[in-house]
């Protein structure tokens, strides 16, 4: 043991008093919408909000559209990076700036015109306005890209001398050197597609296609004065992404800096 | 073969590329076209020129909107720099519960706008929620949270007997609530980077420093700070941004048509929203949103020109 230094002690005391504070104020709106939920009618609160309005209906929708986004993403993405980072062809570097300018301009910005262009194909209150256009991500094709550019290029001569293909070598060797990134892609797109609420909101419209943001937002108009009902709707929507937070919490949070910090 | 070779880069950039250009490219140009013309729930009525942008200036509401969008920024963006900046600087180095404190502060990131904003509503609630219970308790007066127009400054001066009005009556309370959820919820996110930051600094300069007999203060004003200054500027541009989009916690925590008491809350993404989608104005809301992107573009140009100069790249 070292000798304990009563200025670092304190310095050390002073840290934790702080963050301990800060702690609580992160944590206690979590607590209290907890307890709310069980006042007066305990974990039949649950029950009730569950079956007042099909939440079962929107989870499913949640998870239906988060699995087909997120794997769309995957393939369109992996693709496309594997075309950016490691072939020569004309027009490259032009198509890279235009998918990374689209990066620039916020959603809200073109949200009307997507409307329009939706009604056009007819795809207005379908799963397919949920889905299709969120089937690739710039920015997780950047990610990728950048990943893909520091595997070494002799392997690739090697494997084409070896009979691989193009398709073949992304697949057998490209994507498994690539898993960490491959998860923060994953995990990114989960997070933004579980949690995506202005987009389905617009372009649904019927009880039966309504994710869970939209559904939990007009539970809250309708039922705005039964807060045990509310809290706990709250608490079962955000369940599944703090479980999942928690058990990859360490990935998550590298993920979230790692898109933060660009080299 | 050849022909297979000379084409195959595009086959696989195409499925990406199809999505781009019909879901981002062609909307992106579309608001800006649409932004010239009338264009309704009947359809498209031609070119108008000018006259959306004119309809702007003057519109009440949109001004309205601009300003709440401009307190909200000036509200969330430095708190959501100094907060995090500060927690970050207390996580640093080898810390006991250093990974627990920051799942906690990290939870608020990773959970729904729309589950956050439903759980502060009832907070904030004036009659029953637990904010002014706790006020109330401690022998305060209860406060009307995300239902009071008045400004902040108006609230805190009137009883000096000073009456601030307009622009000097500040931000509402509702609008000062919407703020503090906002950097409730980034906290996490900026404290993350700011540690991520903190962390790539050469350990040698605070050796170096500390052989000099530089103080707390005189470390971080001639080490932390201008180190970091690649970090303050990302979560700088970062939360600017984000703050110009807010949209679901207006929408959750004061719902339509209002924009909150008195239209208080009324941000510029907020107000789109209502003319796209409640009138089915596309061409007025295309204005409105080109005006929005202009003023994020020339917001992180002018960023980078001070940053530029400021910005200590080690």
């Amino acid at each position: 043991m070292m000798p304990v230094n009563p200025k670092t002690a304190a310095m050390s005391i002073t840290k934790h008093f702080f963050l301990i504070l800060g702690g609580i104020v992160m944590l206690l709106p979590f607590l209290w919408m907890v307890n709310t939920s069980l006042q007066q009618g305990g974990l039949g609160n649950y029950v009730e909000a569950w079956t007042k309005v099909p939440f079962g209906t929107y989870f499913l929708n949640t998870l239906f559209v988060t699995l087909l986004t997120v794997a769309g993403v995957l393939v369109t993405a992996s693709l496309a990076a594997y075309s950016f980072a490691t072939m020569k062809y004309r027009g490259r570097n032009f198509l890279f700036l235009l998918f990374l300018s689209t990066m620039m301009v916020p959603q809200p910005v073109y949200l009307a015109p997507s409307y329009v262009i939706l009604a056009k194909l007819g795809w207005i209150n379908t799963y397919m306005a949920l889905i299709i256009p969120w089937t690739t991500n710039v920015f997780s094709i950047f990610l990728l890209r950048q990943h893909f550019k520091t595997i070494p290029r002799t392997l690739y001569e090697a494997a084409i001398l070896d009979g691989c293909g193009r398709l073949k070598y992304l697949w057998k060797v490209v994507l498994p050197l690539s898993k960490p990134v491959i998860v923060t892609v994953i995990l990114f797109n989960i997070i933004g597609s579980w949690n995506s609420f202005m987009w389905p909101l617009v372009v649904t419209h019927s009880e039966n296609l309504r994710v869970l943001q939209v559904g939990l937002s007009y539970f809250n108009q309708e039922q705005s004065s039964n807060f045990e009902l509310l809290m706990a709707a709250s608490t079962f929507s955000t369940i599944p992404l703090v479980i999942l937070f928690l058990f990859v919490q360490k990935r998550i949070v590298a993920s979230y800096t790692r898109s933060g910090i660009k080299d | 073969m050849k022909i297979r070779t000379k084409l195959g880069p595009y086959f696989y950039i195409l499925p990406a590329l199809i999505v781009v250009l019909v879901f981002r490219t062609l909307p992106i140009l579309s608001s800006f076209t649409a932004s010239f013309t009338d264009y309704d729930i009947g359809g498209f009525h031609g070119f108008v020129g000018f006259a959306n942008y004119a309809r702007m200036l003057s519109d009440a509401r949109f001004w309205q909107s601009v300003l709440n969008t401009v307190f909200f920024v000036l509200g969330v963006v430095p708190a959501g720099l100094l907060i995090p900046l500060f927690l970050a600087m207390l996580l640093r180095r080898k810390l006991a519960g250093k990974s627990f404190y920051r799942t906690i502060y990290f939870l608020p990131v990773v959970t729904s706008a729309v589950a956050i904003s439903v759980v502060w509503t009832w907070l904030y609630n004036p009659e029953a929620g637990p904010i002014n219970q706790i006020i109330t308790a401690l022998g305060g007066e209860p406060l009307l949270w995300l239902r009071e127009p008045r400004g902040i400054f108006e609230m805190m001066l009137s009883p000096l007997g000073i009456h601030p009005k307009g622009v000097l009556a500040g931000p509402s309370l509702a609008l000062v609530s919407l703020m503090i959820v906002s950097v409730w919820k980034s906290t996490g996110y900026n404290t993350v980077l700011f540690l991520a930051g903190l962390e790539n600094i050469d350990e040698s300069y605070y050796e170096a420093a500390k052989l000099d007999g530089a103080g707390v203060w005189g470390t971080f004003r001639h080490i932390t700070w201008p180190l970091l200054s690649p970090t303050t500027y990302y979560v700088l541009i970062m939360s600017t941004i984000v703050s110009f989009k807010t949209f679901a916690l207006v929408y959750v925590m004061t719902p339509p048509p209002g924009g909150g008491p008195l239209g208080t809350t009324n941000v510029m993404v907020f107000y789109l929203f209502q003319k796209a989608f409640d009138r089915f104005d596309i061409g007025y809301a295309s204005a409105i949103s080109v005006f929005l992107f202009l003023i994020l573009l020339s917001l992180t140009i002018v960023q980078r020109r001070i940053a530029g100069k400021r910005v200590y790249y080690s």
